[in-house]
């Protein structure tokens, strides 16, 4: 199986070759996966060098003539270093474009912490109306990548990771999955969060769902999920920062009383390199360690 | 200026008064903004911009960076009838389109919202590659910025990959009006000569001279043109 970023590559560098309006704007990393697309499109496969904030700029500048601009690098250096450009080249201007990050919260734990991105979604949190995917499989990515790319106008982040479920799940860029029914709380999986939740709640009365389109929040899975069960009981386990979604469960179920656990990346840094699995064990979010925190919570699961 | 609803042509000698209309003070001379008669000339006699169609793929795009002290940009932009010159008087208001930072959502003409310094000249760069892309090879991009606004690293980040690009159809205004605290050893045109850009140095006031720097041939290459006016106060 290729990696989300591999199907990135050969996704990207097929729809360039059907819609015009298509370009796409790398800062050095890719750019060799995307050499035979720059070759056939020397004007909408532009590479500006290791310059993040002429990155995003640029795209903004795509985009005021008319163009899906996609922007593509590591997601500290296309989320977090450039943020105000993104704010203002896109948002303030009116226009939209596409995110796609590689490396996310630790798909490389001994590049250390200048190569890790837990923020990134709650950095976008900040700002009006951007869509967030976090696919969970290379299957998934390519799915949300070309919803993105049809997406009009709209400002869309697509993060991928090395992080993956064993099979995808059949996601449509918008509403949550329920993967098992249970009453005794709701459990959301984000991304490839899944198949470590599907193992930690494994006999539990449960309902789990599945989310691979975190903004716009699905509300109404949630409320039906939480209507279903004894109490209105949430946990939230995300592979960014942990909480990020918290606030907007606690929108969701505003009219019901209800209580919310957000399990994520913690928000010390480690200070440790390794491997990611062994990061995942030091944020509280292999199987046992899930397990243990969702029961502790969820005692009548 | 004749105060009458009915003028509908207005000329270099109006943008003073259309500037007090903002400001309240009616003696507003052009020297009062550095940026007025390198704009003037450039909407005048260079821009191939039209108000009755403002969203004509074909149109050269100005995009105005130095978004600080707007009042010249408007004055102008009212002056070639971009939106009624009777909205001037609200400047800066809260029902106001014309804020002290130019919003392109508000103000008809406006390519670019701008006020955070650093954003004009990447903004400029994609336009400059989207256009070329969509076999628009015609329209001139435009992008000012002032002396002071070069400090952020983004421009240098533009600059040098313009340069390096051969964007021939993107031209930077530098207004400088010695406003930079540590200044540009070398001068402003050097940093873009040393990435590959053709650089012209005028007087900012002269407009003839603005004309022909404007207006030069810079085969394969973008082009600065750094107008100096006044120290600033």
């Amino acid at each position: 199986m290729d990696t989300m970023r591999e199907r990135f590559i050969s996704v990207t560098s097929q729809v360039l070759d059907e819609d015009p309006r298509l370009a796409l704007v790398l800062a050095e990393i890719s750019k060799d996966g995307f050499r035979p697309a720059q070759d056939r499109h020397p004007e909408r496969v532009i590479n500006v060098g290791i310059r993040e904030q002429l990155l995003i700029g640029t795209g903004g500048g795509l985009a005021l003539t008319g163009l899906r601009p996609v922007m593509h690098t590591f997601a500290s250096f296309l989320v977090e270093r450039p943020f105000e450009q993104i704010k203002l080249d896109f948002g303030h201007q009116g226009t939209g474009g596409v995110l796609v990050s590689a490396g996310a919260s630790y798909d490389w734990p001994a590049g250390g912490f200048t190569h890790m991105s837990p923020g990134d979604v709650a950095l976008l949190d900040t700002l009006d109306d951007w869509t967030v995917h976090v696919p969970g499989h290379p299957d998934e990515a390519e799915a949300l990548l070309r919803h993105a790319y049809a997406a009009g106008d709209d400002k869309v982040y697509v993060r991928l990771s090395l992080q993956s479920n064993r099979t995808a799940q059949p996601v449509d860029g918008a509403r949550f999955l329920t993967v098992r029914e249970g009453r005794a709380g709701v459990v959301v999986a984000v991304g490839p969060m899944l198949d470590d939740v599907l193992a930690a709640t494994e006999g539990l009365d449960v309902t789990v769902l599945y989310a691979s389109t975190v903004r716009p929040f699905d509300d109404d899975a949630l409320r039906a999920a939480a209507a279903r069960g004894t109490d209105a009981d949430v946990v939230l386990v995300e592979p960014y920062l942990a909480g990020t979604s918290t606030r907007a469960a606690s929108d969701a179920l505003v009219d019901v009383p209800h209580r919310v656990l957000g399990l994520g990346v913690s928000r010390a840094e480690l200070r440790r390199y390794g491997s990611m699995d062994e990061h995942t064990a030091d944020h509280g979010l292999d199987p046992a360690a899930l397990r243990d925190r969702i029961t502790a919570f969820l005692p009548k699961a | 200026m004749t105060q009458t609803t009915a003028q509908t042509t207005y000329g270099y000698q109006d943008l003073g008064p259309l500037m007090g209309l903002m400001t309240g003070d009616e003696k507003h001379g052009p020297a009062a903004t550095s940026t007025l008669d390198a704009l003037w000339v450039l909407y005048d006699r260079v821009l191939r911009v039209d108000p009755r169609h403002p969203d004509d793929p074909g149109r050269d795009r100005f995009l105005l960076s130095k978004g600080h002290g707007p009042m010249a940009y408007y004055a102008v932009l009212a002056a070639k009838g971009f939106f009624p010159v009777d909205w001037l008087e609200g400047f800066g208001g809260y029902g106001s389109p014309l804020g002290h930072h130019p919003d392109r959502l508000l103000v008809p003409g406006a390519e670019i919202g701008s006020g955070s310094l650093g954003h004009g000249l990447p903004l400029a760069v994609g336009s400059a590659l989207g256009l070329r892309a969509q076999g628009l090879t015609d329209p001139a991009v435009w992008v000012l910025i002032g002396d002071a606004e070069l400090d952020e690293g983004s421009n240098h980040e533009a600059l040098a990959y313009a340069g390096a690009a051969g964007l021939d159809r993107l031209h930077t205004l530098v207004i400088d009006n010695d406003s930079t605290t540590h200044g540009w050893r070398g001068g402003i045109a050097s940093r873009f000569e040393a990435a590959g850009w053709s650089a012209a140095t005028v007087d900012g006031r002269d407009h003839e001279a603005l004309h022909a720097a404007f207006t030069a041939a810079h085969p394969g290459r973008p082009h600065a043109v750094v107008a100096r006016v006044e120290q600033k106060n």
